[in-house]
Parts: C-alpha cells; structure tokens; sequence
C-alpha cells in the first residue's frame, strides 16, 4: 500500500557535519602569539604615561569579560560588580599594610574575593531579573559602607599602599604594566575556557530554554554560581590591579557603580554574548575618552547615550554586527553546522546562541 | 525616650520612601519596567523646580502645579518611545536602558547644576515644628508629607480598583494579549500607567528638595532606599509599600540612633534579612521574575 | 487508492458568495516552521463553522491570525469585503471579531464582573450586556465578585465566553472550549451556543472534539499540518473519510514501510 502522504511533506534527506569553528584556525595561533609577544615588549615602546593608559584599559577589559560573562552568557545582568572591584582593592591594601608585598597579593585578594563570593550569591539569587540586578546594587553599597567604617583601611578617606616605594618609577610603570597585561589575559582565557566547557554549554542551554535545559539534567544553580564566583575573581582582580597602579585605595572611589556605567557601556557598544565585543568596546571607550577628556563628565554622557541607543536598535554591539556577516571568529566558542541540503552546496549556518536583548516582549503562548 | 523619637522619625522619613517607591512599584507591576533612573527622575523635578521658579516667580509651592503635569506629559511619551521599544526588544533591556539614562541625566545634571547642593526654599514653612515632650520633635513639613503619601497611596488604590482606567491597567498588567482581545490598546495604557507613576515621583522629588538638599548624585541614594521599601513591602501592594517605606524608615533611624554612620547600613542590612527570609516581602502577592 | 476527500469536498459544501469572514490563501510561520500552509476559510452569516484537526495542524494559529495576534506571512483576511489584514487586534474587535482564547486568558487577578465590564471597554452597540450574560450563566451573578483565578475550568469558560459577547462581535472565534473540561461541562457550554445564533452571532470554532464539532457545526473544516484536508457539511463524510483527514492516514490501511525499510511518520 502506498502512503498517502502528501510529496511536500516528506523530509529532505540532509547530510550535517558540527565543527568547532568555521576557518581552519592553524594560523590563528601563530597571529595571537605574536600578539601577546608585542604586548609583552610594549614597555620598551611605549612612554609611561601611555603605559599607564595601557593600564587601564587592561583594567577595564577584565571587568568587561567578567561582566559580559555574567550577563551575556549566563543571563545574570549585575550593576554591582564594583562590590568585588572595591573588596579586591582593599585586599590588596589590608594585606600590604601587613607586610605583604602588593603585586603578589594581586592573586590572593582575587580569590578571596571570589571565596566572599559565594555566600553572596546564596542572598542573591534569590531575586531575579531587575531585582537580582538591583540587589546586586546593594550588595555593593553595603560593602561599601561596611569598608568606610573600617578605620585601619583609613575609613571614609582611604589609605595609601604600603610596600612598592623603593621602586624606581620606570621599575613600577613595567612590574604594573604586566601585571596587568597578565591578569587581562588570564582573563580572556578563563572566559574562553568556561565557554568551551561543558558549562559553556550547559549555559546556552539555559539561555535558550531553563526549564528544558534543568530536565535534562543540567545544573542549573551550580552553573550559574560558578560564573558568579569566576566573574567576582576576574573583578577581585581588576580591583587588585587599581589599588597597585594607583598606590591609593579610596572606598568612593574603587566601590563606585561608575565601573559598572563603565563595564556595561563597554560590553553593550562592543558586542554582548561575544569574546571579541568587550575587547572592541574597551578600546573604543579609550579612543572616546582621550578624544572627549577635556570635557568633564561628557564623555560618560555620550557613552550612555550610546549604550542606550545601540541596547534597542542594534543589541548586537559592533563586533555582532561583523560577526553576522563574516564566518570569523578571534575566539571559536559556538559551534558551526555544515550541511548539504537540496541546494547542492555547502551552507554554513551558525546554530544561533541567543544573546540578551533579542525576541519581543509580549506574552503568549504560539500554539497549533 | 529619643528611640521613640527615632520611630517617629522613622515613620515620617518612610512617608517619603513610600512615595518615592509606588512609582517604581507601578512601572514594574504593570509594565514590568525596572527604572533605575527612578531616584535620577525624582532629583530632576527638584531641579526643574529650582530652575523655573526664579524664571516664573511663583511661590514656591506651586512648583507642584507647574512641575506634577511636565512630568506626567514626559512619562507618557517616553513610555510609548524609548521604553516601549525597549521592552518590545527584550527582557534586559529597560534594565540597561534605564541604567543608560540614569547615568545620563546624573552626568547632564553635574554638567549644569555643578555638584553643589541645592534645595527649594519654602522660607519658614519648613521650620514650623511643634514638639511632644523634651526629646521628640515634628516638623509640621513632615506631618504634611506623611499625609501626601497616604492620600496619593490611597488614591492610587482607589484609582486601580474602582476607576475604568485602573480596571484597564490592571487588565492590561496581568495579561497584555488578552487585553488585546478586549480591544485596548495596550501601548497606550502603559502610557498612562507612565504618567501616573511619573507624577508620583516628580511629587516627591519636590517634597524631598523643600525638605533637604538636593544634588546630581542624590538619585542613587534614593534608588535603592526606593527599591528597598518595595522589595520589603511586597511586590505588587501599594499599601505594602507604604509599610515597607516605613520600615525601612525606621530601620534607619534605630541604626542612626546607635551611630550616625550606620544610618543607610542598617536599611540594606534589614533589606538583606528580608531578602533572605521572607523574599516575597511583608505584603507579597505575585511574584514576578 | 482513490481520489482522498479533500478533492471532492473543496467542490461542495462551501458557503455563498459574499460571505461574512472570507480568509485567503493564509500563510503563517512560527520562526521556521509552517504553522498554515495556503489555508482558506469562507464563513457565511449565522454560520458554525468547525475548524478540526489534531494537536500542532495549526487551528489555533489560524484563530490568533485571524484575530491579529499573528501577522501571516501572506494572504488576507476580509470582513464583510474589508480587509483587516493591516488592522491591530484592538480594531479587529471594534470592528466585530472577538476571540475566546485557548486557555480561557481571564484576568485572573480581577473579580469576575470586572473581567465582563473590562470586555466591555470597546463595546459595539448590541444586546449583550453583563446583566445578559448573568441571565446566560445563571450561577454567575452570585459568584459575581469572585476572583477570576479562583474559578473552576468550566466557570472560567463561560466568563471567557461572557468577557467576549459583552463586546457584541458579529463574528466569534472559540479556541478549544473543551480543552481540560469534564464532557458534562462541555456540553453544557456548548449548550448556549443556539442562544448566541439567534442573537445574529456568527461562530467560528476549533475543536479537537470531532464529535463535538460535528454535533453543533453547520460545516467543519479540517486542519492537518497546516493544509485543508477536508471542507463541507459534516453529513457528508463517513467516519473514515473524517480519520483520513484528520491523521493523514487510515486505520484500515496497514502501516507501510517506505524505500529504506524505516517505518512510516
């Protein structure tokens, strides 16, 4: 007996290949070492003053990875990730002031950070959405304050930090300068590898679709704490890298939600949900901000407005807009898949790793 | 005994966090909007104020009549601009968004204002106070604005549960596509739930600007005592955000009265136990993500 | 194998020219998938249509659509020769096509009157009014003040059915009445149907039900993956013709295997 089945409705038989990334990425190796090895010798290029930007955009560059793989990745938006920025910085002071020498407690203050961390996300993610973003607000503060009462870190003043002064400036300018150069990339490749991870995927999983994704069995909760912990280490860090370079740890100061404005702006402009986008949006903050630093608080004025203006109408950030056009990727996390369709060629179409800011708002349920 | 002053003042103080805080709660219970810029917006009806008295030469207390409907009409159009096209773009995204503003107009306001301080003048108004015994005394302003909450609370309850517009919002508010079926609009109901919620905040900008200082910064401190008296209170209770304003008031005041410095820590503090507790807060009903 | 159904019924059973709702050549997609493949519907004046099909054969969509909470990829939905293909589903409904959504969509934190008061909102001028729909469900009018969410399945049916008249529509869309009530209920529901013909309502109705379908409808129309598999008056199909339609396949046909020994669907 034949079938009755309509001729359209039978399936196209389709060949798949899954690969990891769409070039072959030999060459990519190569490129990225020389990269590092260029940075590296930047200190004998470069004058101290652009050393010290370098700094800073090292600085920045870790806080937005760590942001962008809190919010972009694992769905958590935070503005209060100056809390771990603040509680790094005051390590790094609260163990110099104890004979510690300041760049090797760079390391320790990250991870107690990361370890104050934990109990953190316990009250936290009790909350979600806006309110786990605004908790994460007062989470901050409460350090904040809790640090200005603290007189042996110079309460609400601050205090300087002991232990670098028998530097010549040169020696600190490059100890700095690596230091920082080391933490950003250690970094990227934390982030690389969490993505490339079985958490990387339990992850897009749960972006896509929590519920699917718990009953097949991903843990959810611990993912996401792990995350959290890993993104308070990277801005333990960052915190730890300010203190050093700027030998003056202020509470007002390394506790303010300005890095958030900052960390946020950069993600958002550069590319959320992407290795590259932070990178992208760091550099262009500092071409912004040298260009616009006679002007005050202007800069912080445009950089919203841009943040705000690319959030509706071009979610993607820059580099996403490249990306969706091009098959290159500087950091293979997703997956490509391969097929041979009814077209007879070869069509490559990324499978879609769904970044914050798209889909409607509505509500509803489609149904047949 | 001055802790009975401390509630007093406590409860007086939570007045203006009521206020503040029912904006926000509307926005979010209906729209689902997080503003951020919240305290930012409250800040700025006192600088409008101090901006356009001089110009306009009324006294001061009718900056309410001139302010309250500027703010009313700019709610409605932003909502059905800049946050409707937020919302319709995901779920994050009035989240950064209005962090995006709030960072804006805090940086617009230093820009032009410079961060000096600044209040509304009401002359002697403010000083009236009568006093109940050796230790506690209240400002008449306060009793004013004590009662300015409760009205406004209470006329917003009335106004959800019994007006045909309020019936709307709510409708709207709990099933966005089914109000559809029902021929609304649901844009434009946002709209107006922007408006109510945007006057709200522009009245107790004012209040707090004639009763203390106000400056580009001071929205941050007030975004998070809003944020903190609604999350206490009970999402979706408009009368339990006026418990929670007041129960953060007091936790202030009780903290302040052990060390002046531990006024806003001991507010986070009684957040944070009520986060951990009882998140749903005091007078929780629906609990939206 | 003969000619399957479709063929000879697209001939007969369809509605005069000049129909009230005329759906053409609709097709709507979900992301990807085709939910409707060119489906037309012609539905005449005090009409029950009938629209049948299995889970996922793209019923509801087609309600939705034509009620524009979906937008069709292409084709056209006309009402009385106007097209409201552009319209926004607040003026679908001021122009006299109301939806009983899948689910019943009460507002649950409102009491029952206010459900039928905020259906009243854009009301065409009519006989329904809440006072009527009291006089339909008689037990409603006690349990008026009663919070929507607390009613039972079947009550919150008929408020949806209420919320939906109160509007006076000319042509009314019901998405699945009986989905997850007990058959009495159902029938019960069902029941007010005749009061809602007499009153001039037309009724375009989706059902999973055959036999609910068949018992109130005037024709039935049936759905499988988003095509039309069958079209007419339902005295004119036999059972197996209707199984046919409906799963693609009859249960008198034995399971075949197709080309490379992998068993069929």
């Amino acid at each position: 007996m034949s079938s009755t089945r309509p001729a359209a409705l039978a399936a196209p038989s389709v060949e798949a290949r899954v690969t990891r990334s769409a070039q072959p990425s030999a060459w990519l190796l190569p490129v990225a070492a020389g990269a590092i090895v260029l940075l590296v010798f930047m200190p004998s290029l470069l004058s101290q003053g652009d050393l010290s930007t370098m700094v800073n955009v090292f600085i920045l560059l870790t806080m937005a990875v760590m942001w962008n793989l809190l919010a972009g990745y694992a769905g958590m938006v935070s503005i209060g990730q100056q809390a771990f920025i603040g509680l790094g910085a005051e390590g790094v002071l609260a163990m110099a002031q104890h004979g510690l020498n300041p760049v090797a407690s760079i390391p320790l203050a990250a991870i107690a950070t990361a370890a104050i961390a934990l109990p953190v996300s316990l009250l936290v993610f009790r909350l979600r959405g806006g309110y786990f973003a605004i908790a994460t607000w007062v989470v901050a503060d409460t350090a904040e304050l809790v640090v200005s009462s603290i007189s042996s870190l110079g309460s609400g003043t601050g205090s300087p930090v002991p232990g670098l002064s028998g530097l010549s400036a040169k020696s600190f300018g490059d100890i700095t300068y690596w230091s920082a150069l080391a933490v950003a990339l250690i970094a990227l490749a934390m982030a690389y590898l969490v993505l490339r991870s079985r958490l990387g995927l339990v992850l897009a999983a749960v972006r896509d679709d929590e519920v699917g994704a718990r009953s097949a069995g991903a843990r959810v909760m611990r993912a996401r704490r792990i995350v959290f912990a890993v993104a308070a280490l990277g801005c333990g860090a960052a915190g730890a890298l300010l203190a050093v370079s700027q030998l003056n740890v202020q509470p007002s100061s390394v506790f303010s939600v300005q890095w958030s404005a900052e960390m946020i702006f950069v993600t958002l402009i550069g590319g959320i949900g992407t290795l590259e986008g932070p990178i992208i949006g760091t550099i262009l903050f500092f071409v912004l901000e040298q260009s616009l630093a006679q002007h005050g608080a202007l800069y912080l004025i445009v950089l919203g407005a841009v943040a705000v203006v690319v959030a509706i109408w071009a979610p993607k950030g820059i580099w996403g807009m490249i990306a969706s056009r091009a098959r290159f990727r500087l950091f293979p996390v997703g997956y490509w898949l391969w097929t041979h369709g009814a077209t007879r060629g070869r069509k490559a179409r990324r499978l879609p790793a769904r970044l914050v800011g798209r889909g409607r708002g509505g509500q509803g349920q489609p149904s047949a | 005994m001055s802790w009975v002053n401390a509630v007093i003042q406590g409860i007086l103080t939570g007045a203006f966090y009521a206020l503040f805080a029912c904006g926000l709660s509307l926005l979010f219970g209906v729209m689902g909007i997080i503003n951020l810029a919240h305290g930012d917006l409250a800040v700025i009806g006192g600088y409008v104020a101090v901006a356009l008295i001089p110009v306009t030469h009324v006294p001061v207390v009718w900056s309410f009549v001139i302010v309250v409907p500027i703010f009313a009409v700019g709610g409605y159009a932003l909502q059905r601009t800049l946050l409707q096209a937020s919302l319709d773009r995901g779920p994050f995204t009035t989240l950064l968004v209005t962090f995006g503003l709030s960072v804006i107009a805090e940086n617009a306001l230093l820009e032009v204002f410079t961060s000096n301080s600044q209040s509304l003048n009401i002359g002697n108004l403010i000083t009236y106070s009568f006093s109940i015994n050796s230790q506690i005394t209240i400002s008449y302003f306060s009793v004013v604005v004590l009662a300015l909450a409760v009205a406004v609370l209470g006329a917003l309850q009335l106004f959800l549960s019994r007006s045909r517009t309020g019936r709307l919002i709510r409708a709207v508010a709990d099933d966005r596509e089914a109000a559809q079926l029902i021929g609304a609009n649901y844009r434009h109901v946002f709209g107006v739930a922007a408006a109510i919620a945007f006057s709200t905040v522009a009245l107790a900008g004012l209040a707090y600007a004639m009763s203390s200082q106000i400056a580009p910064t001071t929205g941050t401190g007030t975004l998070l005592s809003a944020f903190e008296a609604v999350v206490i209170g009970g999402i979706g209770s408009v009368w339990g955000t006026l418990v929670g304003g007041i129960v953060l008031g007091v936790a202030q005041q009780i903290g302040a009265q052990i060390n002046p410095a531990y006024q806003i820590l001991a507010g986070h503090l009684v957040f944070l136990a009520v986060l951990a507790l009882r998140p749903q807060g005091l007078f929780g009903t629906r609990a939206r993500a | 194998m003969s000619d399957p159904p479709q063929a000879e019924a697209a001939s007969s059973g369809r509605a005069a020219p000049g129909a009230l709702l005329e759906v053409e050549h609709l097709v709507v997609h979900h992301g990807q998938l085709r939910a409707l493949d060119d489906v037309s519907v012609s539905l005449g004046a005090g009409e029950t249509l009938a629209i049948i099909g299995a889970n996922g054969a793209g019923k509801s969509t087609l309600l939705r659509t034509i009620a524009g909470l979906h937008r069709p990829t292409s084709g056209r939905i006309l009402l009385d020769g106007v097209d409201l293909s552009h319209s926004t589903p607040e003026q679908r409904l001021r122009r006299g096509v109301a939806l009983v959504p899948e689910g019943r969509r009460l507002f649950p934190s409102l009491s029952v009157e206010e459900n039928l008061l905020v259906g009243t909102y854009r009301a065409r001028p009519g006989p329904f009014v809440p006072d009527r729909i009291y006089e339909l469900f008689e037990w409603m009018r006690s349990r008026r003040n009663q919070r929507a969410a607390e009613l039972s399945g079947g009550e919150q049916q008929a408020v949806a059915i209420g919320r939906a008249l109160v509007a006076n529509p000319r042509v009314l869309l019901l998405d699945e009445l009986s989905l997850g009530l007990a058959p009495l209920v159902v029938q019960r529901i069902y029941g007010v149907l005749p009061e809602l013909l007499s009153a001039g309502i037309t009724i375009l109705l989706v059902e999973q039900d055959v036999a609910q379908a068949t018992r109130v409808a005037s024709r039935v129309q049936c759905l499988l993956e988003g095509r039309t598999t069958l079209e007419g008056r339902p005295g004119e199909f036999s059972a197996e013709q209707i199984e046919t339609a409906y799963f693609g396949m009859s249960s008198t046909s034995a399971v075949s295997a197709d080309a490379d020994g992998a068993p069929e669907r």
